[in-house]
């Protein structure tokens, strides 16, 4: 067996197999090492697999020819995926007990393309964070800094991939779920356009920005994964009936006459981390010597999207978690945890009676000038490229007391959900061993040039190879 | 009732009704199960969607819209070009999603007009002279406004159970999620009568267009009243016409007592007039009725204060983000008011004039499409010449007034005779009539010469052997006469 | 504009939403809300007059299913009930509500 499994990817790990290099059993045992290894201390997985249950999956894999484009690959799924008879708790302890009857149709295709399930990811109860702090369960610690956050909401994610307990994990991103925790890990994360992958099972938290992502070490992984788990869906009324691009077939383009786009509110951000700002100006230096043309764009409607966003998600939150009145299923509505009675009462307020004009429509409204910003952009550039934090991963705890802080660093990135645009983020360089993050913005169903952009950019600066020093 | 008698007509009920349609489509109104939830076995008829799983979403039926729109055009309503659907908050242990889906601001369909032709109001001293002298309206077309029908679904069903010696609540979740339509008029109602006759002519057109069975008993239909009263002013009360002298106070009471847990249109009239009788001894003696929901106690026949699901009816409607909106072009609106078909009252029109029925008849014929159908379809039999008449029967012109008769009086069994059989049956009948008193005697006569046994027995008092006689002599006479006939001459020739 | 969340206010939100706020809870959560009502009141400075509200971003319409019974999809009584706190003859048992 010659396999290491840090720095396998989902593409040499299918050339291994397929060479017979080494079989399905290895990868998936080489993955159980690492969670039996690491998740004590960094609390990334909240349910793994019986490992009879695993190995007999691997080896009915093994007496195959691996042709399925998945065949034999260790997949973690974030914990608002339902998943047929394993426990998914979205990370609250309502659903401490909750063992679904169905699959969600990702969680079915990836079975059907041959993914092994591992587990299930810790991530912040329901979506609501950006840290994996509002976990009602453990906190997940950074591999890259156990003193510092992983980033959330799908923290669990991130850190089995960087960890190697899996080779792909999958998320949700709502307001910067997939690409915050991405990014301050050192990896892929894709935030698709909104409509391109079914949100059938997936536990909803703001059903008109819910987008279903995935994170791994590389972007051609990223774009296998999407090209599976993408696609219309008679489940999911709001899934595109748009062809799935083979992204993995066109990632080799040249960056010559690609427009880029920096909205220039990103940039000039009160309270950015200057060492983070360099980071991504060298990024977007080496995008330039690349070929691309670099133009300043303006997002005018940026100051107010943070605003726009905590009325109209709280909203569709407040909504979305009345079902879980312990009749049917889980614990009664006492067991929720704060952060999620905050977003609540927030939603609520902001729907009711007296309020709702103020509230809800105005935000509404304002989605509208949102996303006429992001159209009119597109209009002239081909993609946005723009830091995806403005800070490096904080210290546990630095922002737990403190909403509105801890909000802000979603600031890059809750506009793209606001308008329903597909972006990546895609790793950028370093300060001291702490890993900064970019992000590449697409028109809607631009994920293919988004893609390709990202790869180009990974091929020559190879940040990914920089595994956390565990 | 209070609006007959003068004297009491200082009070005049206002009424405005919701009403409930569960939709006879094949599934439910967002995901897959079968609609038809009547008597099943509890929570067999679920899925992720209807039971509210995490994660589930909903799509919606494309025959229940359909089926909403075509109910709307029925009712002469407008349908809006734009419409999507909403979230209706509240907790109760039936809605499974802590919300229902509904329809707020953009219903499928809006602002209609149902007739009704109601009984005139007419002034105590009214003679009956004057009434057959026609100078008086006994019957007055009256104008429901529809406000709106929009689509929803329904919820589970609640039971209550004492188990071990715990008073529980039972829920099952099969009707979760079957489409709803509700109806909702303008306070347009008089009368317990007018709201008696409108939610007949309104289930009337629904099993028309045959989208619900429309059964009160099985709860595929429900009616909710809205009920106040207010204080109607007669300038002069002994004219001939008060209702143009009546000032019409436009004001609505500030108040409304709305009825559920209704389930026929018999517990309907009572639980109004029961309302109307109480909210006048209330204002009587000075007291003002508050606003609220009461419940229909059928085994009292009374109504009684409900508690309420919550106390503030704030819903936080907002627009369903799991549902795309919906629009609709003129041509596709245009398309489906074709599949309408004839409502009943043009039905009606149509058989009196075409047929030469009376209104009577035209009435109890278009009662049901079925029967209409049925109707006419032996009519058409009639004036085909190409409908081949059975064996023994001579193809002979039969009115269709006759055949309207016949429906009607005989109480025809739709399902086990064909209009062609009715047909034969009516001709039978009418030849029956022209057979020759000799030739009835002739075949009676054979008969009782062939069976002499038979005939001895009846004449010793043994019935049975009546009808073999008379069953001999059907035989003989092919069809062209009655058993009835040949039994009673069968008599008479033995007893001679 | 900014709202100031009283104690009954947050009683009243709090009983519309189905949640109950401990006693020594409510300065906690009326400080916090309170901010966040601060922090989202920066709306109110947009012009927004005759801009059509957006509740969802995909600009598709019409979508729907035919009304055809989905088999596969039906749970089993057993399966409907598997994550029921208490069930009794096929029902879920909930405290009993007044009709």
């Amino acid at each position: 067996m010659k396999m290491e499994i840090k720095a396998l990817t989902i593409q040499s790990a299918l050339a291994g197999l397929r060479t017979k290099q080494f079989t399905a059993v290895d990868v998936v045992g080489a993955c159980l090492t690492n969670v039996k290894k690491f998740n004590e201390d960094y609390q990334a997985l909240l349910a793994v697999v019986d490992e009879d249950v695993l190995m007999a999956q691997a080896k009915d894999i093994d007496a195959t020819d691996y042709s399925l484009p998945l065949s034999g690959i260790p997949i973690v799924l974030k914990d608002l995926f339902t998943s047929d008879g394993i426990r998914t708790t979205a990370g609250s302890k309502v659903l401490e007990q909750y063992v679904p009857v169905f699959d969600a149709t990702v969680v079915a295709k990836l079975k059907a393309a041959g993914a092994i399930i591992i587990g299930k990811a810790n991530q912040d109860a329901w979506g609501h964070g950006s840290s994996g702090e509002n976990s009602d369960y453990t906190p997940t610690k950074n591999p890259y800094d156990p003193s510092r956050v992983p980033g959330g909401s799908s923290s669990g994610s991130a850190a089995a991939v960087a960890l190697g307990m899996c080779l792909a994990a999958t998320g949700t991103d709502t307001g910067s779920s997939v690409r915050l925790p991405a990014a301050f890990c050192n990896l892929v994360g894709l935030k698709p356009t909104y409509g391109r992958v079914s949100r059938y099972g997936i536990i909803a938290m703001a059903s008109s920005f819910d987008t279903i992502g995935h994170i791994t070490k590389t972007v051609y992984d990223n774009a296998l994964i999407c090209e599976i788990t993408a696609g219309k869906d008679a489940y999911d009324a709001t899934t595109s009936e748009i062809p799935v691009p083979q992204y993995t077939n066109k990632l080799d383009i040249k960056l010559q006459g690609v427009k880029i786009g920096l909205p220039k509110e990103y940039f000039g951000l009160h309270g950015m981390d200057p060492r983070v700002s360099d980071v991504t100006r060298t990024a977007i230096k080496k995008l330039e010597d690349l070929g691309a043309r670099i133009v300043d764009v303006s997002l005018p409607h940026t100051s107010v999207a943070m605003a726009c966003y905590y009325i109209l998600v709280p909203s569709e939150v407040s909504s979305n978690l009345a079902r879980f009145d312990g009749v049917r299923f889980g614990n009664g509505r006492e067991t929720f945890g704060m952060e999620a009675k905050r977003r609540m009462m927030i939603g609520t307020y902001a729907l009711s009676s007296g309020y709702y004009d103020a509230y809800y429509k105005t935000a509404a409204q304002i989605r509208t000038l949102i996303k006429k910003d992001f159209d009119d952009v597109f209009g002239a550039v081909d993609v946005l490229v723009a830091p995806s934090s403005p800070t490096l991963p904080f210290a546990i705890g630095q922002k737990s007391n403190d909403p509105v802080a801890m909000y802000l660093s979603d600031i890059f990135m809750c506009p793209v959900n606001i308008a329903g645009v597909p972006a990546v983020n895609v790793p950028c360089g370093f300060v001291g061993d702490l890993p900064v993050g970019m992000q590449i913005i697409g028109p809607q169903f631009g994920e293919e040039r988004i893609y390709q952009i990202a790869s180009i950019y990974e091929k020559e600066t190879q940040w990914y190879k920089k595994t956390p020093k565990i | 009732m209070v609006q007959e008698d003068p004297k009491n007509m200082n009070y005049e009920p206002i009424i405005g009704i919701e009403i409930h349609v569960e939709l006879g489509t094949l599934s439910k109104m967002f995901c897959g199960c079968p609609a038809d939830h009547f008597g099943k076995e509890p929570n067999t008829q679920t899925c992720p969607v209807c039971l509210g799983l995490p994660g589930a979403l909903p799509v919606p039926n494309k025959k229940a819209v359909e089926w909403t729109m075509l109910l709307g055009l029925a009712l002469g309503c407008t349908i809006n070009k734009e419409s999507k659907f909403d979230r209706k908050h509240y907790f109760y242990p039936d809605l499974p999603k802590g919300y229902q889906i509904s329809q707020y601001d953009a219903p499928l369909v809006r602002d209609g007009v149902l007739k009704l032709k109601v009984k005139s109001h007419l002034p105590a001293n009214t003679t009956h002279q004057a009434l057959q002298a026609g100078k008086l309206k006994v019957e007055e077309e009256k104008s429901i406004r529809i406000r709106r029908v929009h689509l929803e679904e329904d919820t589970g069903k609640l039971q209550h159970a004492v188990i071990d010696g715990k008073r529980v609540s039972l829920v099952d979740f099969n009707r979760s999620g079957v489409p709803l339509v509700e109806i909702v008029t303008e306070p347009d109602f008089r009368s317990t009568e007018e709201v008696d006759m409108f939610a007949k002519k309104l289930q009337q057109i629904v099993r028309y267009l045959g989208i619900s069975g429309a059964d009160m008993e099985k709860g595929s239909m429900r009616i909710e009243p809205s009920i106040s009263l207010r204080k109607s002013e007669i300038l002069n009360p002994k004219s001939e016409t008060n209702s143009k002298f009546k000032i019409q106070n436009s004001k609505l009471p500030d108040y409304r007592v709305e009825i559920k847990n209704i389930n026929s249109f018999k517990f309907a009239r009572n639980a109004i007039t029961y309302e109307i009788e109480r909210q006048t001894e209330m204002l009587e003696h000075g007291d003002t009725p508050t606003q609220q929901t009461r419940g229909y106690v059928e085994a009292k026949g009374v109504t009684v204060p409900q508690r309420e699901k919550e106390e503030a009816h704030d819903y936080r409607y907002f627009p369903e983000p799991d549902i795309p909106p919906m629009r609709f072009a003129q041509e596709q609106i245009a398309k489906s008011k074709e599949q309408i078909g004839e409502m009943p009252d043009e039905k009606k029109e149509r058989f009196i004039k075409e047929y030469g029925l009376s209104e009577y008849d035209a009435t109890i014929l278009t009662e049901d499409r079925l029967s209409a159908e049925y109707f006419e379809d032996a009519v058409k039999c009639q004036k085909s010449k190409a409908r081949p008449p059975a064996r023994q029967v001579k193809s002979q012109e039969v009115s269709s007034k006759t055949i309207a008769n016949w429906i009607i009086n005989k109480k025809v069994d739709r399902a086990s005779v064909t209009p062609t059989q009715l047909l034969d049956q009516i001709i039978i009948a009418a030849q029956s009539v022209f057979v020759s008193g000799d030739e009835l005697e002739s075949i009676v006569t054979q008969v009782l010469d062939g069976n002499p046994k038979a005939a001895r027995e009846y004449k010793n008092g043994k019935e049975p052997a009546l009808m073999f006689l008379v069953g001999q002599a059907m035989r003989l006479a092919k069809g062209k006469s009655t058993a009835e006939d040949l039994r009673k001459k069968i008599i008479e020739l033995i007893s001679k | 504009m900014s709202d100031t969340l009283t104690s009954s206010d947050l009683a009243h939100i709090a009983k519309l939403v189905n949640l109950s706020i401990d006693a020594d809870q409510y300065d906690l959560f009326s400080s916090q809300l309170t901010a966040i009502l601060d922090f989202v009141s920066r709306l109110q400075e947009v012009p927004t007059k005759n801009i059509a509200p957006t509740a969802q971003v995909t600009g598709l319409t019409n979508v729907y299913r035919d009304d055809v019974v989905d088999q596969p999809r039906i749970l089993t009584q057993k399966d409907a009930l598997a994550n029921a706190h208490e069930t009794h003859n096929g029902f879920f048992v909930v405290p009993a509500v007044f009709e």
